[in-house]
């Protein structure tokens, strides 16, 4: 079964914001939208490797800071008609704790 | 139980309703469609490409079978509905079924005219309207030799040009003595006919058709004046007709077409109609682009949404006849209250003429170069007034200075593997060949699928181009009054507004209190929103980091790899050995693997980490320097000349004014970047005059220049005005400032917002009234007061968005 790895509290990431996890494999982008929901990928873009972290975040997406594709938070998945997909990680939620599995 | 939704006639504009209409609400209605043809959804404007062998039948299926069973609609082809009984409810179809509506969508579209002389039901005699027509001509060509075109119109020209690759021998034949004379002039008409016959086509104008002749099928074609002419083909393409046969038979209001209101209701509130069959305000259209705004609105309603208005569409034309370039749009003939300006040259094949009234384009028609076409007609749409460029409006707005193109301007001439995107690489046969595969039709649609022109935009007029002329006349130019986003139907200019009237102050108070569609709108809105709040309410606004592009969240510009940029301050391009060994010595302290100077004489630190960047403003604070703002929608530089204390030539102290005019301005959040430059004399060393705000000092004074622009497209300035002091300057330029920061729409720079408000309305302004000019600077010098603190120190000291710079945790 996963590992589950404690990474820090909801309110360590800014609503509609993201912060960065330094992981084995490279950086994670955590995310959080306007619904406090948490999501974890690959700081990565699909298109060109830009960092996914340092996008606007809305509703379940975030843009891309460098050429605007836009990507879902819960698959990873570029958004039509861009094609592509970019790494995720389950997360978990348990009072207030955010929890990652690699 | 879902409402029922009846669409009878599965043609381009229903559907187009019906997939509007998805986008909004994809589980308010079932949905049936009735069509007569055997087939999906095809693009009836390609039908000319077909006919001409250069596209095929599954090329132009917008929504083939599949498509339907995977939107859960029921699809009836080869069904012709005969009645509808609108007490019950029910529409009756020729085979007799029957089914019941909540809802019902009328969209029987035109019947091409066919003239009624003796023998037009001769087999061999067709129209050109569906795939059916289309391969009636395919066929005819493969075994017959003589082709008459009745109708020189832009129906009549494509088959005729069609049938001529088919092999046949062509005649066309019209009754005027201009070719296209809805569309075009007798000199451009006269100049389409010299380059057809050029290509093989005959012509018998001013005929007029008295009889067809043959027996059992056709054999010729006779004429009033007593010619006749062999046939084996005669194609009736003189025009066509709403329609209305159901709509007249069911009792539904018709004039000319089945009359519906601005929301596309007809006389039943219960149908509503688009298409070709629909006469709103007195106008039928018969071109794609009016049908597919109706759609939107029509689509609007039948959700209940309730907002849409559909208020008529201006339409332009093109022929899509490969290597005919022509163009027309408004009223292109004129009147006694028009002027026209006229540019022709007989040996290139160039024409074009542009009907002015009341200093506001009232049509324009080209032929041979229709590279303006676009813009004439976004002049003509959003009615500009050009006076303030009139002198140079035939030469287009391309005459100079684009880069990323190689220069091409006439999309015509360029072969399929031309570059068209020079940023992203795109070709012109990439674009032709992604419009017919996806069916696109605006130039959103081929920026998103393709990236044509979606960077810099430089291309787009030639993007444009490729569009108008794969799609034709129907090419859907882009939306009269855009929305800002998908998050919303308001402009910039309502949102803007909305904002001030209704003092909103925060990107997220703004959208809940304007009724966004979505949640936390998008990274497109939610910046302009945040800017508009920060502008119009300086000291009440809350500035959303959330809302901000990365570069003015972390106050560095963002690089390909994720490091950012850091470009300190110096004032007016004015530094010392001090400040140059402090930047040295941070450079080496953080390791910096690139240093350049920028075009606007500061000094660029290439590929910091992001962690770094408060510390390294830290350095920077303690040896005096602050943010430069090279990353910011805001005032970028003051670029100087060394003037009179060092030139020769220099006529004022041009780096003290500099310094002065970035001292005042710095820090000031704007709709785009801002960049000031102030030359000493008119050699004008320090290249004022393609900035957006440009002073050139001369021996008497000061010139002020505004709305320059050296980068896509480059623009020099307009002359805003010549004034004596100093003082007069500063005042001159906040004001300015201040009048673009409150007008201009969010990324627009001065350059496109002076030509869209005109040189003339900001001289009102900012030059001849003396107490507006007073309040602009007055209200930015009080706005300055709220932008003036470094944001650089804030974060160095962690004070602020502490966590931007941190990472959240190290693993693994």
């Amino acid at each position: 079964m996963a590992d589950w790895i404690e990474i820090g509290v909801v309110n360590d990431i800014p609503k509609l914001g993201s912060r960065v996890v330094e992981g084995p494999d490279g950086d994670i982008a955590i995310f959080r939208n306007s619904k406090d929901e948490i999501f974890a990928l690959k700081d990565e873009c699909p298109h060109m490797q830009g960092p996914l972290s340092q996008g606007i975040v809305h509703d379940k997406t975030v843009t891309c800071p460098l050429h605007n594709w836009k990507i879902e938070l819960d698959t990873g998945t570029a958004k039509a008609p861009d094609e592509g997909c970019t790494g995720k990680y389950a997360i978990k939620v348990e009072s207030d704790k955010i929890f990652i599995s690699l | 139980m879902k409402e029922k939704l009846v669409l009878i006639g599965n043609g381009m504009a229903g559907m187009r309703t019906i997939e509007e209409l998805l986008k909004l609400d994809d589980e308010m209605y079932d949905i049936t469609v009735f069509g007569a043809e055997p087939y999906g959804n095809y693009n009836r404007i390609l039908l000319s490409p077909v006919l001409a062998g250069e596209k095929t039948i599954e090329d132009i299926m917008l929504n083939d079978v599949e498509w339907y069973k995977e939107n859960d609609i029921t699809l009836h082809t080869n069904k012709t509905i005969v009645n509808v009984d609108r007490k019950k409810q029910i529409v009756i179809a020729d085979d007799g079924s029957e089914e019941p509506y909540d809802r019902l969508l009328l969209a029987t579209g035109s019947n091409p005219f066919v003239i009624p002389v003796p023998g037009h039901d001769l087999p061999g005699v067709i129209s050109f309207r569906d795939i059916h027509d289309v391969d009636l001509m395919l066929e005819a060509s493969k075994k017959h030799k003589h082709a008459v075109v009745i109708g020189g119109g832009l129906l009549g020209l494509e088959a005729a040009n069609g049938l001529m690759l088919q092999g046949m021998n062509v005649t066309v034949v019209h009754l005027g003595d201009v070719l296209m004379e809805r569309q075009m002039d007798a000199v451009a008409g006269s100049m389409l006919k010299k380059s057809l016959e050029e290509r093989g086509l005959h012509f018998l104008m001013e005929h007029a058709t008295e009889s067809i002749v043959g027996d059992d099928c056709v054999k010729g074609v006779k004429f009033s004046n007593g010619v006749e002419i062999a046939a084996d083909l005669v194609v009736m393409a003189v025009g066509i007709k709403p329609n209305v046969e159901l709509a007249e038979r069911i009792g539904l209001h018709c004039e000319r077409g089945v009359v519906v209101n601005d929301t596309l209701q007809t006389y039943d509130p219960k149908i509503y109609s688009v298409g070709e069959c629909v006469q709103h305000r007195g106008e039928a259209y018969g071109l794609v682009a009016p049908l597919f705004e109706q759609a939107k609105v029509a689509a609007n309603h039948l959700v209940k949404m309730g907002i849409g208005i559909y208020e008529g569409s201006v339409t332009s034309t093109k022929l899509k006849v490969t290597g005919i370039d022509l163009f027309s749009a408004g009223d292109f003939i004129g009147d006694d209250s028009t002027e026209d300006i006229v540019m022709q040259d007989a040996q290139r094949g160039v024409y074009k003429k542009v009907v002015i009234k009341d200093n506001k384009i009232h049509g324009a028609v080209m032929f041979g170069d229709t590279v303006d076409g676009a813009w004439y007609f976004q002049l003509l749409r959003d009615q500009t007034d050009v006076s303030d460029f009139r002198d140079s409006l035939m030469l287009g707005q391309a005459h100079l200075g684009d880069s990323g193109h190689g220069g091409h301007s006439a999309a015509e001439a360029m072969t399929d593997d031309m570059e068209v995107c020079g940023c992203n690489g795109v070709t012109k046969g990439c674009i032709t060949k992604e419009i017919t595969a996806k069916g696109l039709f605006t130039l959103d649609d081929v920026r998103s699928h393709t990236k044509a022109s979606a960077s810099c935009g430089s291309c787009t007029g030639l993007v444009e181009q490729i569009i108008a002329f794969t799609l034709g006349g129907d090419y859907s130019a882009s939306e009269q009054v855009k929305p800002m986003c998908k998050c919303t139907d308001l402009t910039h200019e309502q949102a803007q507004k909305a904002v001030k009237t209704q003092k909103l102050t925060s990107a997220l108070g703004a959208m809940k209190a304007l009724d966004w569609r979505t949640e936390d709108g998008c990274h497109v809105c939610r910046p302009a929103l945040n800017y508009y709040a920060l502008v119009n309410w300086p000291a009440e606004a809350f500035d959303d980091p959330r809302s901000r592009y990365i570069n003015e969240r972390a106050h560095a510009n963002i690089q390909k790899d994720g490091t950012y940029s850091v470009v300190p301050r110096i004032w007016g391009g004015i530094t010392n050995p001090k400040e140059l060994r402090a930047i040295a010595d941070i450079a080496d302290k953080y390791d910096v693997p690139t240093v350049k100077m920028t075009g606007g004489q500061r000094i660029d630190l290439l590929g910091v980490k992001k962690d770094d960047l408060p510390k390294m403003w830290k350095d920077l604070n303690g040896a005096g320097m602050v943010s430069g703002h090279a990353y910011g929608k805001s005032l970028r530089t003051v670029k100087t000349c060394v003037g009179k204390e060092w030139c020769r030539f220099g006529t004022q102290n041009s780096t003290a004014m500099g310094i002065q005019l970035e001292k005042l301005t710095w820090g000031s959040w704007m709709p785009h970047k801002f960049k000031i430059a102030v030359s000493g004399c008119p050699r004008n060393c320090a290249e004022a005059t393609i900035k957006d705000f440009g002073v050139v000092a001369v021996d008497s004074g000061w010139e002020l220049h505004v709305g320059g622009n050296g980068g896509i497209k480059v623009r020099a300035t307009d002359l805003l005005c010549k004034v004596n002091t100093e003082e007069e300057v500063v005042e001159y330029c906040q004001a300015f400032i201040q009048l673009y920061r409150e007008e201009a729409y969010y990324l627009d720079r001065t350059a496109p917002w002076i030509e869209r408000v005109g040189l003339s309305y900001v001289k009102d302004r900012i030059v001849e009234n003396d107490s507006l000019r007073k309040e602009l600077s007055d209200r930015f010098v009080e706005s300055q007061k709220y932008s003036q603190t470094d944001p650089w120190a804030e974060r160095a000291s962690g004070a602020v968005e502490k966590n931007e710079f941190i990472p959240l945790k190290k693993i693994g």
